[in-house]
């Protein structure tokens, strides 16, 4: 006690010498962060905002100058409005069957792997070193006509004999479901492994049976696992094109992503477009991402 | 009552660094908001249209030359378009050149289709940035594109005397008069790719491919100089001349109809070998030398090419420095080397496109006189004329831009 006030004493003592010596720190401390934020983030955001602004130049094609042209959001927004909508369902869809799949995966992990949890560990972390296309890539030949997926459900008659699973939106869905899996599981197994077991004991010891155990005590202790595996899941998943492009067909599964990368790729002077097109994205989901962590969130986001 | 943070420092220094640091994060946040409506201020400000870009041309600046010090060259191309030993995992024709050269060239299969490639390299080659290669192959309009944005050098061609070989028709190309700035790799024909053993039968024409027993089972290719060329011949239309806007738009509506009926499973760029070779697509609109090197690759002698019966298209692809090469002597050394006819006959007795070479045809009779006979390499004027094979027109850059826009609609992006 006399320690602590001795402490205390000291401190209001030397309370404006702190407070000098201190006052830049924290600046100095922060300015590799913020120079950071500054070329990488805000520049290109500026960037791209005016660009989304620009108008074309009468007769010049391909040519485009500095307007206010808010058009561009409006044509981007209606023509391609399927698009924005096939987004968010797919990585909709990714992020529920990756939680229904992540969260079994993560609960193992914590509770029953006893000795192979490092191997789980390496299993979930393991397709990290490969490229994300390579793997991409991979899954275009499991799943081909010939291959070995379409084969057997075939075989089995799940199928129709002129069936198929590449080109279509199952296995866009698959492809965004598998390659943010990690994401899922990872956030998940942190905040159970964590989870004090007592009070998961102490729901047996109340007569609560297994289910009602998870689903007042082991659920809400994950949640904020649950929360950011959610969010990193469905984030990038709205924003991705190459599950689209290398696993969808050409009308009927195209994303946001595929709209962006044609417009600014393929399309001469498509940039106002391509850029209006990126803002109206990140606004979306940062709009979707504010309304649910304000119903679900809790200020333990991991 | 505020919310008490979760790990509320009990240190006093802590908890006035905690202050210092939340204080500055307002002040930052101030500061972004600030700086953002700076910049937005600026570009409202600048509302009215800017003077047009000007005409005429720059005088062009090269880069430095270190081809005599720095023994490399490294070229840009594209899938399956050089000879290639499986056995020994090299190229054959270009391990020859090394040896004899010394310089030491490095091949990569970097372009799936034009649009990707140059949009890719193209703001880099405009900010004067390497792009780490010296020779990149590109099509006749995108080659025309790269001239006229001044993104290639000029070629010596004194020190390329090979370079004469190139064929009569080929040397005055309305892009390039006189060949300076490019040098002819392959030509080839877009046509109707097939396997006749799962086919089952012979595909003669466009409307063949829309048969009720291949839907799903058809790729076409992401161009629309190729695909919707194709379909333009199909339906009349002469590709060579001044088709209108309505004329095109009817074989982009083909096009859009053929993907909603599931006819075409799906619009790829060089990659459409790899559907072919998964079974996946067993026909569908393809260029003419992929075909032969897949039967090699698939040891499957059922892969057919065939002009549609409306008629084909002729496209080249051209070899181009780009401009911040600082290789161009190399560059032009291994241009040289390919121009020679034995090695020319060498590349097209493998990749089966048509050899742009004078000579060649006589190189490749004395070892293989079947194939030089072939006119999917060496075709006569008059199998060109018999079978309808044209090249489409060069457009304006306002009917680029159009018709890029509206094929980008009918691909689904």
């Amino acid at each position: 006690m006399s320690v602590m006030a001795h402490a205390t004493a000291a401190q209001s003592g030397a309370g404006e010498a702190t407070a000098k010596r201190g006052g830049w720190t924290p600046y100095w401390l922060l300015l590799p962060g913020l120079l950071w934020l500054v070329v990488f983030f805000i520049v290109p955001t500026v960037q791209l905002f005016t660009v989304s602004l620009q108008s074309q130049f009468p007769d010049y094609p391909g040519y485009y100058y500095r307007d206010v042209n808010v058009g561009n959001y409006a044509t981007a927004f209606s023509q391609f409005l399927g698009h924005f909508g096939r987004s968010l369902f797919f990585a909709g869809l990714a992020t529920i069957f990756g939680f229904l799949l992540g969260y079994p995966l993560a609960y193992a992990m914590a509770f029953k792997a006893g000795k192979w949890r490092n191997v789980m560990m390496i299993c979930v972390i393991a397709p990290f070193f490969t490229s994300f296309i390579l793997r991409t890539i991979a899954w275009r030949q499991i799943l081909a006509d010939e291959g070995p997926v379409v084969s057997t459900l075939k075989f089995l008659h799940v199928m129709p004999e002129n069936g198929r699973i590449t080109e279509t939106a199952i296995a866009v869905v698959a492809g965004l479901t598998y390659n943010f899996l990690p994401f899922m599981v990872l956030p998940i197994y942190a905040s159970l492994e964590r989870a004090d077991p007592r009070l998961i004991e102490a729901g047996g010891d109340l007569y609560a049976n297994g289910f009602t155990t998870f689903r007042t005590v082991t659920l809400p202790l994950s949640m904020p696992g649950v929360l950011a595996g959610t969010l990193l899941t469905f984030i990038p998943a709205a924003g991705d094109y190459v599950n689209a492009e290398l696993l969808g067909s050409d009308i009927s599964t195209k994303m946001v992503g595929n709209v962006i990368e044609s417009q600014f790729f393929k399309v001469p002077g498509g940039f106002p477009t391509a850029a209006s097109l990126s803002f109206t994205l990140m606004a979306l989901i940062l709009v979707l991402v504010m309304v649910y962590v304000r119903r679900f969130g809790t200020e333990e986001l991991v | 009552m505020s919310p008490t943070p979760r790990f509320a420092p009990r240190d006093p220094q802590v908890q006035s660094l905690v202050r210092t640091a939340q204080a500055g994060m307002a002040s930052r946040r101030r500061f972004l908001s600030l700086a953002g409506l700076g910049v937005s201020g600026a570009a409202l400000a600048a509302c009215a249209p800017p003077l047009p870009p000007a005409g005429g041309k720059a005088a062009l600046k090269l880069p430095k030359d270190v081809s005599s010090t720095d023994k490399t060259v490294k070229w840009a191309n594209w899938t399956a378009y050089l000879d290639y030993d499986e056995d020994a995992k090299n190229y054959p024709t270009l391990e020859a050149f090394i040896k004899d050269t010394g310089i030491a060239a490095t091949y990569s299969e970097d372009i799936e289709d034009n649009d990707t490639y140059f949009s890719k390299i193209a703001p880099q080659l405009r900010a004067g940035q390497d792009i780490d290669r010296d020779i990149f192959t590109l099509t006749d309009w995108m080659a025309s594109r790269v001239i006229q944005a001044q993104l290639c050098q000029p070629l010596e061609l004194i020190r390329m005397p090979n370079a004469a070989n190139l064929l009569e028709p080929l040397k005055d190309v309305s892009f390039d008069p006189g060949r300076n700035y490019s040098l002819t790799w392959q030509s080839g024909f877009a046509g109707i790719g097939y396997n006749k053993a799962k086919v089952g039968r012979e595909l003669k024409s466009i409307d063949d491919l829309w048969a009720e027993d291949l839907k799903g089972k058809v790729v076409a290719l992401t161009e629309f100089r190729d695909t919707a060329a194709l379909i333009m011949q199909n339906q009349g239309v002469d590709i060579t001349g001044n088709f209108t806007k309505d004329q095109i738009g009817k074989a982009f509506d083909e096009v859009s109809k053929r993907i909603a009926d599931q006819n075409i499973r799906r619009m790829r760029g060089n990659s459409y070998l790899e559907d072919l070779k998964s079974g996946n697509a067993i026909a569908g609109i393809v260029w003419s030398g992929d075909l032969f090197i897949l039967r090699t690759e698939t040891e499957d002698e059922n892969w057919e090419f065939v002009i549609p019966e409306s008629g084909g298209t002729l496209w080249s692809d051209n070899m181009m420095v780009p401009i911040t090469s600082t290789h161009r002597r190399n560059a032009q050394t291994l241009m040289n080397y390919y121009y020679q006819p034995d090695v020319a006959a060498q590349v097209a007795a493998w990749v089966n496109y048509v050899c742009p070479v004078q000579g060649a045809q006589e190189e490749l009779a004395k070892t293989d006189p079947d194939l030089a006979q072939s006119p999917f390499i060496f075709p006569t004027a008059e199998y060109i004329k018999e079978k309808n094979i044209q090249s489409f027109r060069a457009l304006t850059p306002q009917e680029d831009q159009d018709y890029s826009a509206m094929w980008a609609k009918v691909v689904g992006n």
